[in-house]
């Protein structure tokens, strides 16, 4: 069916449901899991998209949970790194290597990716670090100058270090000063120098703030937001952003956002 | 192969199973995971006059085997749908009921009327039992004179199938199904959601933006079930029956209360191919009971 493939002209990616196997599961600390899923046939995916996984029913859990894209190897593997917040994504994180995860995906817009090399700013807090990774990549082959600035309470709360060294120019902070410079991310030095385009994605105040100082220099931002939702495919408006031109979708019509439409 | 076919009035269904407004969206957000030509139909969503923006964000609270929303009838209004919507949907092989709803009686007769002029949607749902907006929607669904003005005014201006849809948040939803039947309705369906309430203890508020939201999922599905069962020995209109319908059996003791169609609803959420597995496996069970027509099991309990 036509509706498939084009909606307004824009060709969208297909949305699939699929049986994901966990070939690999790695604790980065008591409460961050790293999960790589694998299938054959998985469709192309795009950083920022999210999968949403059903967890299995229990007391509390009873919607799939979304969680963004952290890799995708752009064939047959991609990574979700998982925060457990609670029994659902408890359960998420003590996936024993071998099972599978239902998925929907790959759900949600995603980044704008530049058309060429750009100086990139990307700003994670927590684990909103996670579609960074898959970003920084995207923005690499792109040619990219790409710099990080990842923040947290304390050190355990900085993740993938080591995965994102490699892809730019690595800054840290943290609230205690255990690692990095001892403040919020939007403290940093490198937050004043000039960049083409800043990402972000974390807590919704480190993300305002971000987009504050970004308006100041009149540098484009975006933003991932990760609204409470039901359905994740645009069908039940619950996890809607009041935005410049009303409220909207923030699973179809997000997860990312050009801050300047949000009403921050 | 059993004769999956019901019929709502002079609506044909190929098979029982619908969608339920608000969790459909307008269908083909759903294409990529099932074929919507083998459903009975699908019931988009709750559409209004005038564009609504919907309640505040949070809209949406997870409860044991369910959720609560308060949306709020979020749309882009009548016109909006027959003029980007509507072209989408015509050309599909199943029925594509659209909910309508309004604040006041001269909003619902205007958007029906509207709604009427489309040949390619045969049927409507009337809405007259959202428990999320402040003016309309479940105020006249929750009494039998409110329910029936609005019904009388619509069908006056209404001349295809009309589905009439109830609130259980009543006394008797008996009486309110007498009421619409005798000012000439259709078919009604139920249940919409059921009023509820769940708290923040931490910011020690209400979880939902406007306090309270509708309560759907298997959490209602007894009660759902006992309603319509309830409904289909009070009224000679077909009943459609949801509320935390997730499996093919499930339906099936709906059909047993008396239904004569179903909604998938909330279960959509969870398994976007759901509605068309129910009907897959509604045939099956009948296959194997040797039921050849859901007649011979409709209202048997």
């Amino acid at each position: 069916m036509f509706l498939r493939t084009f909606v307004a002209n824009k060709p969208i990616m297909p949305k699939i449901r699929a049986d994901l196997t966990v070939c690999e599961r790695t604790m980065l600390t008591p409460h961050h899991a790293l999960l790589t899923l694998t299938a054959r046939n998985l469709p192309v995916c795009r950083p920022g998209q999210f999968v949403n996984v059903r967890v299995r029913e229990n007391d509390t859990t009873f919607l799939r949970r979304p969680i963004s894209i952290h890799y995708y190897n752009g064939a047959d593997r991609l990574q979700l790194l998982v925060h457990d917040v609670g029994p659902a994504t408890h359960a998420l994180c003590q996936t024993p290597v071998g099972h599978t995860l239902d998925c929907l995906l790959p759900l949600g817009n995603g980044f704008t990716l530049p058309t060429k090399a750009q100086r990139a700013l990307l700003i994670g807090g927590g684990v909103g670090v996670a579609p960074l990774l898959f970003l920084a990549e995207e923005l690499k082959k792109r040619g990219s100058d790409v710099t990080f600035i990842l923040g947290g309470k304390t050190k355990a709360d900085i993740l993938r270090t080591d995965a994102f060294q490699p892809y730019g120019h690595l800054f840290l902070t943290t609230e205690d000063g255990s690692a990095g410079t001892r403040g919020f991310v939007t403290q940093h030095p490198a937050m004043q120098d000039r960049y083409e385009q800043i990402y972000t994605c974390g807590p919704k105040p480190m993300m305002q703030a971000v987009a504050h100082i970004a308006k100041q220099h009149n540098t484009p931002c975006e933003a991932s937001l990760e609204n409470l939702m039901a359905c994740g495919l645009g069908a039940c408006l619950c996890c809607v952003e009041k935005t410049t031109l009303g409220h909207r979708c923030t699973c179809t019509e997000g997860p990312v956002f050009d801050t300047r439409q949000l009403l921050w | 192969m059993p004769n999956l076919s019901v019929n709502i009035a002079s609506l044909h269904l190929k098979n029982p199973v619908l969608t339920a407004s608000g969790t459909f969206g307008y269908g083909t957000e759903f294409a990529p995971f099932l074929n919507l030509e083998a459903l009975g139909g699908f019931v988009v969503k709750g559409t209004t006059l005038l564009p609504r923006e919907g309640n505040d964000y949070p809209r949406m609270v997870e409860t044991p085997s369910g959720m609560l929303n308060c949306v709020g009838l979020q749309n882009k209004g009548v016109e909006y749908f027959c003029e980007h919507i509507y072209p989408t949907l015509k050309d599909l092989d199943t029925n594509v009921i659209v909910n309508v709803s309004g604040s006041t009686i001269e909003d619902y007769v205007a958007c029906a009327a509207r709604i009427a002029e489309l040949k390619h949607i045969p049927a409507i749902e009337l809405n007259i039992s959202c428990p999320n907006v402040k003016a309309g929607g479940m105020a006249f669904g929750v009494t039998s004179v409110g329910a029936a003005a609005v019904v009388k005014a619509v069908r006056a201006a209404y001349s295809k199938t009309l589905i009439v849809k109830l609130s259980p948040n009543v006394t008797d939803i008996t009486e309110i199904a007498r009421a619409v039947e005798a000012e000439g309705a259709d078919s009604v369906s139920l249940i919409n959601t059921l009023l509820g309430m769940a708290i923040d203890i931490e910011r020690r508020c209400p979880a939902l933006s406007i306090n309270t939201g509708g309560l759907s999922g298997p959490a209602v599905r007894p009660v759902a079930l006992r309603m319509v069962w309830q409904v289909a020995k009070a009224v000679n209109i077909p009943v459609i029956g949801l509320g935390g319908i997730v499996t093919a059996e499930d339906a099936i003791s709906f059909i047993m209360a008396g239904a004569t169609a179903i909604q998938i609803g909330t279960a959509n959420f969870l398994n976007p191919s759901c509605a068309e597995q129910v009907a897959q496996g509604i045939a099956a069970w009948m296959e194997s009971h040797k039921v050849n027509n859901l007649d011979e099991i409709r209202g048997c309990v």
